[in-house]
């Protein structure tokens, strides 16, 4: 990929500058050392990985052997193993559906929420707000210490806040607005999943859906969504107004404005954040520990879990991290050049 | 005929719901967002907070939650549990002492400084509380730093995350600047440099456990040769928590590098090509232009980076399972070995104090860093 053969004329465009000056040779020579041993550190590893997993047990306990072929002979023992006997593909499936499911529900979600955030002004009661949270306060509380049933709970709390709605919140002016409810909404990805993930867990309990998809799927579109607010909002708040506003006028539903005009041209950044996305929730590992057991396993749980009592069998692993990595890097490298441009308008406007 | 009521009657009850839904679309198209939010961030945290105060027992049939107000925080803090959370204090000697009240004028002048330009109540509040926070981890630093003390989960976690982050920091800033020089293969070494950030954190962990497998590893002949053979990083501490380190600057130095080097690449030009025509030098243009137009970028890329390292937990409980002791494990496996004992409250009440080390310490880095870089926008 030199600079001649390159085939995006805006890519050169934009990020090739008409210099006077080519580099010094020494600096040159500096730079492509230290950038070469940067991709020797970032390769080496994952070649590694993939020759193990061409490696029987016998070859890897007498190793080191470097070069298939050339030191070892390479076999398929493990793949054949772990794709065909192990139960390796049931939580491949797993991984694919849930992470698949939960990108598309969050990007969804959250890109409506991150459009009507922008484009329609919101005023919410702060006494309202206030009101809620005492009344959920109250009925954590009523159920969990003073052994309430919680239908009679939840239906007293209903009761109580129509009827705060109707009375008294009407009396004070003070309001949120987009701003602050923007700001609750992103703020949410501060709080560790570790201190959620406990009453996450007796509710799917609860709810007989622990080591279910639909768990995992939900919970993760819940723990996306606050990324794919902050990065869409700025991808919307980046478009002209004049195309959406004619639509409106011509007698389009602000739902309709939103799938056929706002959506199309913020693609290149819906891209960027769908990638990233599937990448946390494809790589994450600590809810899934909690939310999934056998029937809903994910790839990173089956991963951990192969330090057996022997020790970790390198061969059968190898092959688990290669076919976690190969999807993503095909997708990854498919919406390559979005990635750039998204995160930085994330990271621009903050 | 008969039907033609019917259908005009059809159309204006279908065009009044399109009204009503049109009317409240703002609404609808917030609302799944802030009920999903509520649901898995909200609702949860708050039933935490109970958590962390109650004291959790299997009973026949079930379980019973008792209420002990602050008792597991008082654990964790003063009491049998101290050693996990904070460390084995060791009592401080004069040049320590000396070293902290220096720290603590530093935090009182800096407190001084803003009561002198600027003072707004909430303001100073929080500068109490970041101070605060800064003063007491200083006062944990130099009571368990020292030899025969040792470090609790709460100080193995900042170090991952302010080590791991500077480290990652200034090494994708690093690879950005010269990325971004006019070079050839700029492209393959962005897609190739892109890499680390899509392996799985688990699967890095086994990665590096292979890699320094010191044994039958690829490095196995150099370090025999070094007369490393039989020495294994697992079982000291700070070799086993450098390890965990490199396995995460691994990981997360490509995403600084990527965003870095899209911040490097779109400052304007004009200014660049002038400084270079008045001979200015690569560290002049870089102090004078280049990092004033990314100052912002940058500060926001750490904070993203800083909100997420507080989550460790992958590579340290794969790689080390919290090894050798204590030494490596971070406070979300600390939690998360407390929650496998079927000690919830002591999960919940590491989980919360968790919350509050790492809010403090990010709403701090917003505040004083990223707010303070933006002041020219």
């Amino acid at each position: 990929m030199t600079r001649g053969t390159d085939p995006r004329p805006l890519m050169r465009r934009l990020f090739e500058p008409r210099r006077l000056d080519t580099m010094a040779p020494a600096p040159r020579i500096f730079t492509y050392a230290v950038l070469g041993l940067w991709t020797l550190i970032v390769v080496f590893p994952i070649y590694w990985v993939l020759v193990t997993s061409f490696k029987i047990e016998l070859q890897v306990d007498s190793g080191p052997y470097y070069l298939p072929f050339v030191d070892f002979q390479p076999t398929l023992d493990a793949w054949t193993f772990m794709l065909l006997q192990n139960n390796t593909l049931g939580p491949y499936l797993n991984s694919i559906v849930v992470a698949l499911a939960s990108t598309f529900l969050a990007l969804l979600i959250g890109s409506l929420a991150a459009y009507a955030l922008v484009r329609i002004r919101f005023q919410v009661k702060l006494a309202a707000v206030l009101t809620f949270i005492v009344l959920v306060i109250g009925v954590i509380v009523a159920v969990g210490a003073l052994d309430v049933p919680w239908p009679a709970a939840l239906v007293a709390a209903i009761v109580l806040l129509l009827l705060a709605l109707n009375t008294y919140v009407r009396r004070f002016n003070a309001a949120v607005g987009n701003n602050d409810i923007e700001f609750w909404m992103i703020s949410n990805r501060i709080m560790p999943p570790i201190v959620a993930v406990l009453p996450i867990y007796v509710m799917f309990q609860h709810l007989k859906l622990l080591d279910t998809q639909i768990a995992l799927i939900s919970t993760y579109t819940g723990v996306n969504l606050p990324i794919v607010v902050w990065l869409t909002r700025d991808f919307f708040a980046g478009i002209p107004l004049d195309l959406e506003e004619s639509a409106e006028i011509d007698g389009a539903s602000k739902f309709r404005v939103f799938f056929t005009i706002a959506l199309p041209l913020v693609r290149s950044g819906l891209a960027a954040t769908f990638l990233l996305v599937l990448i946390l929730t494809w790589n994450e590992f600590l809810l899934a520990l909690f939310l999934s057991n056998a029937n809903a396993q994910t790839m990173p749980v089956l991963v951990a879990a192969q330090n057996t009592t022997r020790g970790p069998q390198w061969w059968y692993m190898s092959v688990l991290i290669v076919i976690m990595i190969a999807p993503v890097i095909a997708i990854a490298g498919l919406l390559q050049k979005h990635i750039a441009r998204g995160l930085l308008v994330g990271a621009v406007k903050g | 005929m008969a039907l033609a009521p019917t259908v005009a009657a059809q159309t204006t009850t279908r065009r009044t719901r399109d009204e009503w839904v049109d009317r409240n679309a703002g609404r609808m198209m917030v609302l799944p967002a802030v009920v999903i939010l509520l649901a898995f961030a909200i609702f949860p945290l708050i039933i935490s907070v109970y958590l962390s105060l109650s004291r959790f027992a299997l009973e026949a049939g079930g379980f019973r939650l008792k209420f002990v107000g602050f008792y597991n925080f008082r654990r964790l803090l003063f009491g049998a549990q101290q050693y996990h959370f904070l460390g084995t204090l060791k009592p401080l000697n004069w040049p320590e002492w000396i070293g902290l009240g220096a720290f603590a004028i530093l935090m009182l002048l800096w407190l001084g400084r803003y009561v002198a330009t600027g003072f707004t109540a909430l303001g100073f509040i929080g500068r109490l509380i970041s101070a605060g926070l800064a003063t007491g981890s200083v006062t944990l630093a130099l009571a368990t730093l020292p030899a025969g003390a040792y470090q609790g989960t709460l100080l193995t976690t900042y170090f991952y995350v302010l080590v791991g982050v500077t480290v990652q920091f200034l090494l994708g800033l690093g690879l950005a600047l010269l990325c971004a020089q006019p070079i050839h293969g700029r492209y393959l070494f962005r897609v190739i440099f892109f890499i680390p950030l899509i392996v799985t954190p688990v699967g890095v962990a086994y990665m590096f456990r292979m890699l320094a497998d010191m044994q039958k590893g690829p490095f196995a002949p150099l370090s025999s040769a070094l007369g490393f053979g039989e020495w294994s990083w697992a079982t000291q501490a700070w070799s086993a928590r450098l390890m965990v380190l490199i396995g995460d600057t691994w990981q997360w130095t490509p995403f600084m590098f990527i965003v870095l080097l899209a911040a490097i690449e779109s400052q304007p030009r004009d200014q660049l090509e002038a400084a270079r025509m008045d001979g200015a030098s690569s560290l002049q243009t870089f102090r004078d232009i280049t990092w004033p137009a990314i100052a912002p970028i940058a500060a926001t890329v750490v904070l993203v980076r800083l909100i997420e390292a507080f989550k460790i937990i992958d590579i340290p409980n794969v790689l080390t399972a919290g090894g050798p002791g204590l030494a490596t494990e971070s406070l979300t496996l600390h939690s998360f070995i407390a929650w496998r004992t079927q000690d919830l409250g002591g999960s919940a009440a590491v989980g919360y104090l968790l919350l509050f080390v790492s809010t403090i310490t990010c709403v701090s880095f917003f505040t004083y860093v990223v707010r303070w870089t933006r002041r020219y926008q």
